[in-house]
């Protein structure tokens, strides 16, 4: 019965496996284009049309939504893993390529040149970064610059995590206005807006363009001794889509200029207020501006979560059942072998110490985004509870009774085989239980790298300030893990207490 | 049969036995007695390869034991601890049954066999399907010799079996037992801390201290000519139930 379970648990993997990271439409690889965007409704926007201008250019096309970073995006266009993003000059020049210390548009063009990425000219819309409070707060403490937080080193400020670590975020402007503010916090961009609006946070990073400024009534103040570089928006994409589909890289430098600040403003309010899809947002400006109709495609509901389960089971099936197949034997090493014990353990101990987002961000250089890094990094994150108790299940077995087993003269393997798995076996499964539903959890992760699955409508929900959204992923994640916790238990029961029957 | 020769065993710097040179009685029933941690348990466990011998030899027909050949030994040995070590997730059938199904006995020779041990140590036949946490501590016991007889051996290994019964099942598997060593005629070697339970079971009785053998010979051997004054000492180190009520109630 078991060995069935495990040739069933191969064979099922082996026939999934042609298809992970195909879990989208996908026609022609060749005219196949990819196009990525940052977890911000604007970047998703201009991925959007991005999308509409390559559709209408004949090309079938995937958005991978909401990544999760901007290294993740740039990593992504370099490895040829997305063809299309939207970009700022601002990040560019002062982060992705900061080393190389450019100073103009063209010399940004060249030095992308020489990693084969092209460039759109700027979009037209300056989406700086920039420091917001709320207006009443800024007539109340007389705050209309920088420079004036200096004198109200108490307040409570709030930064995206981006912005923390970057160096035209936080710690560079701490140095060039010598802010000595401690009340300092890193969180999610749309959720800092929810923070200053029930007022646990002062003071939050914006981006000029946020739909949301006007909507919170936040004062910007201003950057007085200019430390924000500009932050054009531009359009990146990969050289090969000159030769591939130069009427795509004609149509995206169609944009430069095109889209202004107040036209951008608007586009934001429109996703984030007004509830508009980005997709049909982004058809609707390339229809008014650039004369270019492309159909909105609209997903139903039911298919979306369909997609969403497939890809979710995939993460969890595949990631789950390898993990099974590799660490009951290590388990077993480790119960036999002393010496080897502390190594697998404190092995599988330490992976289990890195946070997930950043196992998943590791695995990125190694396998790229989407489905393979999610699969590998959950993987890893699967082994410690079943090695730990197989190693323990075998353990507590009584003494007497594995001597006994010695005694009889049973081989090891025959010792392991009819005593102690039989006798580890709850544990073992308990071991799996616990993966399994860390596993289910932590998969909603994976659509930060592009792996899709039930994260994906959480990240949406997110950044949309859409609670039902993000029960549309907690929901079916929470199902999910209860079902495969109940599927183990079943497993349990059938398969437990384990009656050899072998002398019938 | 089976001697040992200069065997030493170390529990870190404590000397578990120290060069106990022994020979024991073919088709005889010996008890290894003394008081805890005399070393009397080790010799059981060296004899079935679960201690690691030091130094010194033990010999098992002419030839020495070694991790090569113990595992074939193992087959010609039973072994029975006061636990009883039955796997809990098996029947008693199961458990007695999962050596010779192991070596492929056809499964008539196998059921033949079941019935047969199942009468010698009264265990009723309708108890095989049964799982140990299903029977009491007497008839697990019962099914542990089973299971050791199964194979047929040449020499049976006792680890104090009936140490965790109480008096009265004790009493009465004391006497199975000892019909059952005379009816098979095999090389018995047990384990107690019993001074009458050794003196019912033994033909020849071996008392150690702190790990060495102190005398060797028959109870009436060891009373009529002690070699030390301990060995006096220790075979009158017993109550007598009767003696001590009597003198209360006079």
């Amino acid at each position: 019965m078991r060995h069935c379970m495990v040739f069933l648990l191969l064979f099922l993997q082996i026939l999934l496996l042609p298809k992970i990271g195909h879990s989208e439409d996908l026609d022609d690889p060749v005219a196949r284009i990819a196009i990525g965007s940052k977890s911000f409704t604007e970047s998703v926007i201009l991925g959007e049309i991005a999308r509409h201008i390559a559709r209408v250019s004949g090309a079938s096309t995937v958005h991978k939504r909401q990544l999760g970073g901007t290294s993740i995006l740039w990593n992504a266009l370099l490895a040829g893993e997305i063809d299309i993003y939207p970009e700022y000059t601002g990040t560019l020049m002062q982060e992705i390529l900061v080393n190389e210390r450019l100073e103009s548009l063209t010399g940004l063009q060249e030095s992308l040149k020489q990693s084969g990425i092209r460039m759109t000219m700027p979009l037209g819309f300056n989406n700086t970064y920039a420091i917001g409070v709320k207006k009443q707060l800024a007539k109340e403490l007389g705050l209309e610059r920088i420079s004036d937080l200096n004198n109200h080193p108490d307040l409570i400020m709030g930064f995206s995590n981006e912005f923390m670590d970057r160096n035209d975020g936080w710690p560079g402007l701490q140095r060039h206005y010598k802010l000595s503010h401690k009340n300092v916090t890193g969180l999610d961009h749309d959720l800092a807006y929810r923070g200053i609006e029930s007022d646990s946070l002062q003071v939050i990073d914006l981006y000029a363009t946020d739909a949301e400024i006007d909507y919170y009534q936040l004062q910007i103040l201003e950057d007085d001794l200019v430390f924000f570089p500009a932050y054009q928006a531009v359009i990146l994409y990969r050289e090969d889509i000159l030769a591939r589909n130069p009427r795509l890289a004609e149509s995206l430098n169609q944009l430069t200029g095109k889209i202004d600040a107040q036209t951008m403003i608007a586009m934001n309010a429109k996703v984030k207020l007004n509830g508009l899809s980005e997709s049909q947002v982004a058809a609707t400006f390339l229809k008014e501006t650039l004369n270019i109709h492309s159909k909105v495609v609209t997903i139903s509901h039911w298919q979306q979560f369909l997609r969403y389960s497939k890809e979710h089971l995939i993460l969890v099936f595949v990631s789950l059942s390898s993990a099974i197949l590799l660490s009951i034997p290590l388990g077993i090493l480790a119960a036999k072998r002393t010496g080897f014990a502390h190594l697998i353990l404190g092995a599988a101990s330490m992976i289990q110490t890195i946070p997930a987002l950043a196992l998943f961000v590791f695995m990125i250089p190694l396998l790229g985004i989407g489905g393979p890094p999610a699969i590998v990094a959950l993987f890893l994150y699967s082994l410690l509870p079943i090695i730990r108790n197989t190693y323990s299940g075998l353990n507590d077995i009584p003494m007497h009774i594995r001597e006994s087993a010695v005694v009889l003269g049973l081989p090891s393997a025959a010792r392991l085989r009819i005593v102690e798995l039989p006798l580890a076996a709850r544990s073992i499964l308990a071991g799996i239980k616990t993966s399994a539903v860390i596993n289910v959890g932590t998969a909603t992760l994976g659509a930060l790298i592009g792996a899709g699955g039930y994260g994906q409508p959480i990240l949406t929900g997110i950044r949309l300030d859409d609670t039902s959204l993000i029960l549309q992923g907690a929901i079916p994640a929470a199902a999910l893990a209860l079902m495969v916790q109940g599927f183990f238990e079943l497993i349990e029961r059938t398969i437990l207490p384990s009656r050899l029957n072998i002398s019938r | 049969m089976l001697k040992l020769e200069k065997v030493s065993v170390h529990f870190g710097n404590e000397a578990a036995l120290s060069e106990i040179t022994l020979e024991f009685l073919s088709k005889k029933t010996t008890v290894l007695i003394g008081p805890s941690g005399c070393g009397k348990s080790t010799i059981l466990r060296l004899l079935a390869g679960l201690q690691q011998l030091e130094s010194g030899s033990i010999y098992f027909e002419e030839s020495p034991l070694s991790p090569d050949n113990i595992t074939a030994l193992r087959h010609r040995m039973g072994y029975v601890i006061q636990e009883g070590g039955l796997f809990p997730h098996l029947t008693v059938k199961d458990n007695v049954g999962l050596m010779p199904v192991y070596l492929d006995w056809p499964p008539e020779k196998v059921n033949e066999r079941l019935n047969e041990l199942a009468e010698l140590v009264h265990i009723s036949t309708n108890l095989l399907e049964r799982y140990p946490d299903e029977l009491s501590g007497g008839q697990r016991q019962r099914v542990s010799i089973m299971r050791a007889l199964m194979l047929n051996p040449d020499l049976l290994l006792l680890d104090e079996p009936l140490g965790a019964l109480d008096p009265m099942i004790r009493f009465e598997l004391q006497q199975d037992l000892k019909d059952i060593f005379d009816r098979l005629d095999k090389t018995v070697i047990m384990v107690t801390h019993d001074i009458a339970e050794a003196a019912y079971f033994a033909d020849q009785i071996v008392l150690l201290r702190s790990g060495k053998l102190i005398q060797q010979g028959t109870l009436t051997e060891l009373a009529s000519s002690p070699i030390e004054p301990f060995v006096t000492n220790f075979i009158h180190a017993q109550r007598e139930p009767l003696a001590n009520l009597e003198r209360m109630l006079s």
